[in-house]
């Protein structure tokens, strides 16, 4: 196989990566599902791009500031940052299916006005964005996003999240706040989001509306899903395997999508749980999954025994 | 259940070790094509890879085309992209790094064509899109791209023949406008038919926007009804504008509609119906001219069904490449790309003749076509000025 192509899937899977890490804190560890993340990678993206872009010299294209790369990146995480901030304020109070709506919600405005404002191109898209990213920066990037995450979940606050998603009220009684938990991990994930964003715009060159729609959030929190909820190893794995899969099935030809569906119905079935729901590929984690399974045989070896000695006892 | 996942897992790595497969063949040229065989536009796309297969078939058939001095077959490879400008870069990279195609033919929608542009540059392969026609997808910045070609109209060409067709022959002087806010397409016609139309004194008297996948028009429609406009530009695809047509009529809206080349299509005719009759449209050619009338008579014998307006372009797009090969005297992307910008030939759709600063085919008559008892009839060859 050619180097630049299965390099264009690595960093797509990358930059995909970069969103569901985001996601993997929001929905994985704290409870919440978001079908709006798409906007928060439009809005990283379009203000990525205009960080980056040089200024405009003809008339009818679209300048930017023409600052270097990173500057983007930080502007467009910002950016996505302060924006889950507001959208938090308002919608965190909602409880489970209503928070999902309001994302869902808040994903296609973002979209819709991106196609009605004209300084940005509108649907015709912004043509012209550098090609900033590299292999390098993608893995950069993606190493710094794990290891924040792993941390942060490692952390107290991290402890706190779990405790909201797994009970909310019991947590709230025992002096979590939760609607302050919540909003970090959103604030969180939209950075991440809003980063993966700024990625995906210099990778591509071209941005336009079109791009962050439903589908996108969908596809994100699908990857979420399918790797695991509550584990960043199954994110990685997820991100890796779903974002390549499509391409790996060009052989079937119109099929793909059908048989693309399939694959992902068939993994679904034979693990309920995701590809590595609530496990870890990390020294501790594969340790508490081996603990784990000696303490089911155990358990199962106990079972049989007190079934052979049934009557006697 | 293990056993499944790992079922799985064996699929997966076969399917992949199938795509790796393929091994080199002598004395062919590959030719990648890509667009949408899935999703709202697989119309057009199978339409087009038909189109291809059947003239590479026919090429073929006579023992290939001479490059060089030596025999070539044909050969196309071709992908779907869903109409996803992600999947068009996928599949550019797969084209041109692992396929090692001469040249790709495609895609037919702008926003996939601009992406592009960079990984054709990095690899040195020539594209030439069909029915892409936003300026941007050949020239960025006043700068000429050197390996984007087209060989369709540009949008600010097509705003400006349909509105000086409606300022000049319809007698219009207020217009109203409909489009699709979320489609590329329709927001670059409606700007430069906007701009068209103010500059030769026209009004504007309604300027109204939908979204991808709405089917009530009726709102717009009544603001549109209440400007009394002597013409509505209706700059988007065949679908809505059947929808939106009838629609307007059921309103008491009796004015002429106008539209671009998104509407012709055999469902315009029977979703659309009355609704649509004498109404006029920008087309890239006539169908009933003589020129066509072989293409569309084979397409329809080999494939049982009409061709659609995709076809055309990609015949004259397969005619552009082998002219090219033919003058590069080698395989090879570069030197066709240098021999694509001095092309100079007579396609199907009229007379071809890339233009070296902008990759556009140059001064390409706009056809008119009104529609008369479900026809479409030929008005004249109009060009913008």
């Amino acid at each position: 196989m050619d180097m630049t192509y299965i390099q264009g899937i690595l960093m797509l899977a990358g930059i995909n990566l970069i969103a569901v890490l985001g996601l993997c804190l929001l929905t994985g560890f704290t409870g919440l599902f978001s079908f709006g993340h798409a906007g928060f990678m439009a809005i990283g993206a379009y203000i990525g791009a205009l960080m980056t872009v040089p200024p405009s010299t003809m008339p009818g294209s679209i300048g930017g500031l023409g600052l270097p790369f990173i500057f983007g990146i930080l502007a467009g995480g910002a950016a996505a940052g302060i924006v889950s901030w507001f959208i938090g304020r308002i919608t965190l109070n909602l409880k489970g299916d209503y928070f999902c709506i309001a994302t869902l919600g808040f994903g296609e405005a973002t979209r819709l006005i991106l196609n009605n404002v004209q300084t940005f191109g509108g649907a015709r898209g912004w043509p012209g964005v550098p090609q900033y990213s590299t292999v390098l920066t993608v893995f950069v990037v993606d190493v710094i996003a794990v290891l924040f995450l792993a941390n942060l979940v490692k952390s107290r606050h991290g402890r706190n999240m779990i405790a909201v998603r797994e009970e909310e009220l019991a947590a709230q009684i025992a002096g979590v706040d939760v609607f302050r938990y919540k909003m970090i991990a959103l604030i969180v994930s939209a950075v991440y989001a809003g980063v993966a964003g700024v990625l995906f715009g210099h990778y591509m060159t071209f941005i336009q509306p079109k791009m962050f729609s439903m589908t996108k959030s969908t596809e994100l929190t699908i990857i979420v899903i399918f790797g695991g909820l509550g584990s960043i190893s199954g994110s990685v794995l997820g991100a890796l395997v779903l974002t390549a899969l499509p391409e790996l099935l060009r052989a079937f030809d119109i099929w793909r999508l059908v048989f693309y569906g399939a694959a992902v119905i068939v993994i679904m079935i034979s693990r309920p749980k995701g590809l590595m729901g609530g496990m870890e590929l990390s020294p501790a984690g594969i340790r508490k999954i081996r603990a784990e399974r000696r303490a089911r045989l155990a358990l199962k070896e106990e079972a049989a025994r007190e079934a052979a000695s049934g009557g006697r006892s | 259940m293990r056993m499944r996942a790992l079922l799985c897992s064996l699929l997966i790595a076969a399917v992949a070790l199938v795509g790796c497969a393929g091994g080199q063949k002598v004395d062919t040229i590959k030719v990648g094509w890509f667009g949408a065989l899935t999703g709202d536009q697989a119309v057009w796309g199978e339409n087009e890879l038909n189109t291809v297969k059947m003239l590479f078939e026919e090429y073929n058939a006579k023992g290939g085309i001479e490059v060089g001095g030596k025999k070539y077959k044909l050969e196309v490879i071709g992908y779907d992209n869903k109409g996803d400008a992600q999947e068009a870069v996928n599949v550019t990279k797969r084209l041109t790094g692992q396929d090692k195609v001469v040249a790709i033919l495609g895609p037919n929608a702008s926003g996939n064509a601009i992406p592009i542009a960079p990984i054709l540059e990095a690899a040195k392969v020539p594209d030439i899109a069909t029915v892409a026609t936003n300026p941007k997808v050949t020239v960025m910045d006043g700068k000429v791209k050197p390996y984007n070609f087209r060989v369709c109209f540009i949008d600010p060409y097509q705003g400006a023949v349909a509105a000086g067709y409606a300022f000049d022959r319809l007698g219009a002087r207020k217009a109203a406008i409909l489009y699709d806010v979320s489609d590329d397409y329709s927001q670059g016609l409606r700007e430069f038919f906007k701009a068209s139309f103010t500059k030769k004194g026209g009004q504007i008297v309604a300027d109204e926007s939908f979204n991808a996948g709405d089917v009530d028009f009726r709102p717009q429609l009544a603001k549109i009804k209440a400007a009394n406009p002597d013409v509505i530009f209706m700059p988007y695809f065949f679908k809505e504008v059947a929808l939106s047509a009838n629609q307007a009529r059921e309103l008491g809206i009796t004015q002429v509609l106008l539209g671009g080349d998104g509407w012709p299509s055999e469902q315009l005719i029977s979703m659309g119906g009355k609704a649509v009759e004498g109404c006029y449209f920008v087309n890239h050619l006539d169908y009933a001219d003589p020129a066509v009338a072989d293409y569309k008579a084979r397409y329809k014998a080999k494939y049982g069904k009409d061709t659609e307006l995709n076809g055309f372009l990609v015949h004259d797009a397969v005619l552009m490449l082998v002219d090219a090969l033919k003058r590069a005297g080698k395989v090879d992307g570069e030197a066709v790309a240098k021999a694509l910008t001095t092309t100079d030939i007579q396609g199907i759709t009229g007379r071809i003749k890339i233009g070296a600063d902008t990759h556009n085919p140059e001064g390409k008559d706009a056809a008119i076509l009104k529609i008369v008892n479900g026809q479409y009839v030929f008005q004249e060859k109009y060009a913008a000025n």
